[in-house]
């Protein structure tokens, strides 16, 4: 294998490793949007998620009729967290929401963990075997299937924001909730919708994930470091640069590991720190972000 | 005038009170380990030593208004600093002290440098990921740190003269240790830094008008705060006598963060109640299962955020005022009628409206979790 095409293989990887953290930073991002806060239990989330899919399939269901099951739990889930958990906290000091998420990372963490136990599970891989050979690179089937749907998700979120009467109410309410209200929108549920949207987005990332990984509580720790990483990159109020983010920290990720010596496999978890460090001091908007401009 | 009066009365009143509280506790705190077993004497050791590492966030989360969701890193560069110290170099467990210390106050200051540029969330972020991508490099560094086997050390040895046991020697050093580092933080929030801090904390606009300079107050809570964390865990190594990477994940880090949440933010004494909180829930929800200690840290701190956002300390004094402030809505104003007011409720009631004097720790006790909103949401 020519020096080329190995690192090609590399950047497919990448790319494909990517796609996933692509998904649940822009869970992160979708949050972040609407409620200006960085919900640090949004790995969490999506792995209890994952659990879910996985009781559905291991009582007999048919994974790709467990999978529109618990996108509807999660997004249920979601809805009810930003009621019960985050709006009594909504204007309270940004340091009191970090810590309520943090509460909830621990609490679901653990929950999970008390309902399924710590042992790892095994979880189905939806995709076929095998995969194609284009040029001497080979393409996982499931590769393409994870890349394929992060992209389908990105087309139905673009398509629900941009062209859906939903979409308009959302995008005025993250906009400008104060004047959104007095247009008569109800701020609240729109609150709830985006909270279970990104439940949802999130969900999909940890059921993608899930075979890679092995199915156990703290599958979605190391995640949640890439998809932040992801997230500052593109920058927090910039769906596609959460996609584009999570794509590029996931190359970078890989061929950091593999051709990188003192990094190796080990560390290659250094590489999210770095990139949050280098983006926040060079460009703390990062790369589709807007600059906050604040009147003190 | 009354009230003034009142206030003077009361304080004078409080003083021996006071005393009589702090010769109690001193007390218990010498008397406890001859009366508990060396396991729990072993506990109490390590809720003081975690006291430590709480003291030092609490002056950076809860005093400087900053969140940190790494200190666990900070806590394990000291313990790795005097394991690494008595493993290789052999220095006596003193000597490890002073360097841990001063090593992990520049480490905070390294990292408080970055932490300017960033606020809230994104020093969240970055605090974190620093806890996660701490282990790995422990692991790496094989031939310093032993790598994930860990290091094995002496513990802390009683010197023959004390007569003590191994437990009653590390617990007294322990309850030094966290005497003293109560004591600076307690001092260093009345210090020119501490109104600093406090300052730029509640509003940092309005305490960079007034002349402070908010880069070097801000840099130096973290530096102070990581002093502390590696403080702690230098004793830490003393008293277990074993590092690992595994013992410093970012779930330790989580933890702390926890533990100061419960046991009350911005509170002189929240740091005790919280590592006693570290300490004992984890032990006793165990025994119900691996994944209770979780549910009941995560509950707790989001049904504490909601109800008690001051913690367990604030809990105290809140119920305390509330207490307080019932009689005197039934009772006449006690400046008009002084006499006809019954002497507790005088008490209470000055207590309730009385400025806070300089003297009296309550007033930090009974604020509100960090700062108020610094810009307006819109």
């Amino acid at each position: 294998m020519s020096t080329v095409t190995e690192l090609l293989q590399q950047v497919v990887e990448g790319v494909g490793s990517g796609a996933v953290y692509a998904s649940l930073a822009l869970a992160l991002v979708l949050i972040h949007r609407f409620t200006g806060i960085v919900n640090f239990a949004q790995g969490e989330l999506a792995m209890i998620s994952t659990y879910v899919a996985w009781q559905l399939v291991a009582s007999g269901m048919s994974f790709w009729l467990a999978l529109p099951v618990t996108l509807a739990v999660s997004f249920a889930g979601g809805m009810l967290i930003e009621r019960l958990v985050i709006r009594p906290v909504q204007n309270a000091p940004e340091l009191t929401m970090v810590i309520v998420t943090v509460g909830l990372f621990i609490f679901v963490n653990a929950m999970a963990g008390l309902i399924w136990s710590f042992t790892v599970k095994d979880f189905p891989q939806p995709f076929p075997d095998g995969g194609i050979d284009l040029a001497g690179v080979r393409v996982d089937w499931s590769t393409l299937g994870i890349i394929a749907v992060v992209a389908v998700v990105m087309g139905l979120l673009y398509l629900l924001f941009q062209h859906t009467s939903v979409g308009l109410v959302m995008r005025a309410v993250a906009c400008n909730p104060a004047s959104a209200r007095l247009s008569g929108i109800r701020v609240g549920r729109v609150l709830m919708l985006g909270w279970g949207l990104a439940a949802t987005v999130g969900a999909v990332s940890g059921v993608l994930v899930a075979p890679l990984l092995f199915l156990e509580p703290n599958m979605m720790g190391g995640v949640l470091i890439y998809a932040f990483a992801a997230a500052t990159l593109g920058g927090f109020d910039s769906p596609v640069g959460a996609v584009v983010g999570g794509l590029l920290v996931g190359v970078a990720e890989t061929l950091a590991g593999a051709y990188v010596d003192v990094i190796g496999a080990d560390l290659k978890v250094g590489v999210p720190l770095v990139t949050i460090l280098a983006v926040l001091l060079v460009r703390p908007q990062g790369l589709f972000g807007r600059a906050a401009v604040e009147r003190a | 005038m009354s009230t003034i009066v009142a206030t003077l009365a009361t304080d004078r009143a409080r003083r021996p009170r006071a005393a009589l509280t702090a010769l109690l506790a001193v007390a218990v705190a010498v008397g406890a380990p001859f009366y508990f077993a060396p396991f729990q004497v072993f506990q109490l050791t390590m809720v003081l030593v975690y006291a430590v590492a709480l003291a030092g966030l609490n002056l950076l989360v809860g005093f400087g208004g900053q969140i940190s969701l790494g200190h666990g890193a900070f806590f394990a560069a000291g313990a790795y600093t005097a394991a690494v110290m008595l493993d290789r170099y052999d220095t006596g467990h003193l000597a490890t002290l002073p360097v841990a210390a001063a090593g992990c106050f520049l480490l905070g200051l390294g990292f408080g440098v970055p932490a300017l540029r960033l606020r809230g969330l994104y020093l969240a972020l970055v605090t974190l990921s620093f806890a996660v991508f701490l282990p790995p490099l422990l692991k790496r560094l094989e031939p310093v740190t032993g790598g994930s086997m860990g290091l094995t050390v002496d513990k802390l040895q009683p010197p023959a003269w004390s007569g003590l046991a191994e437990d009653q020697w590390m617990y007294f050093v322990a309850l030094t240790v966290a005497a003293v580092a109560l004591l600076l933080a307690r001092n260093l929030l009345r210090s020119r830094a501490g109104r600093a801090l406090l300052a730029v904390r509640d509003n940092e606009s309005a305490a960079e008008v007034m002349g402070v300079r908010l880069s070097l107050h801000k840099t130096l809570a973290f530096a102070w705060s990581a002093l502390f964390a590696g403080v702690s865990g230098c004793v830490y190594t003393w008293v277990i006598g074993y590092v690992s990477p595994d013992s410093f994940s970012f779930v330790l880090s989580i933890t702390l963060l926890a533990g100061l949440v419960v046991g009350g933010l911005a509170s002189l004494y929240g740091p005790l109640l919280g590592a006693a909180f570290v300490m004992y829930v984890p032990s006793w929800a165990q025994d119900i299962s691996d994944a209770a200690p979780g549910v009941v840290f995560g509950l707790l701190i989001i049904v504490v955020m909601f109800v008690a956002p001051t913690g367990l300390a604030g809990l105290v004094g809140r119920l305390r005022s509330l207490a307080a402030r019932r009689p005197t809505r039934t009772t006449p104003a006690p400046d008009r009628t002084p006499e006809s007011a019954p002497d507790t409720d005088a008490t209470s009631a000055s207590e309730s409206s009385a400025p806070p004097t300089p003297a009296d720790p309550a007033p930090a006790d009974a604020e509100p979790v960090g700062a108020p909103p610094r810009t307006e949401k819109e």
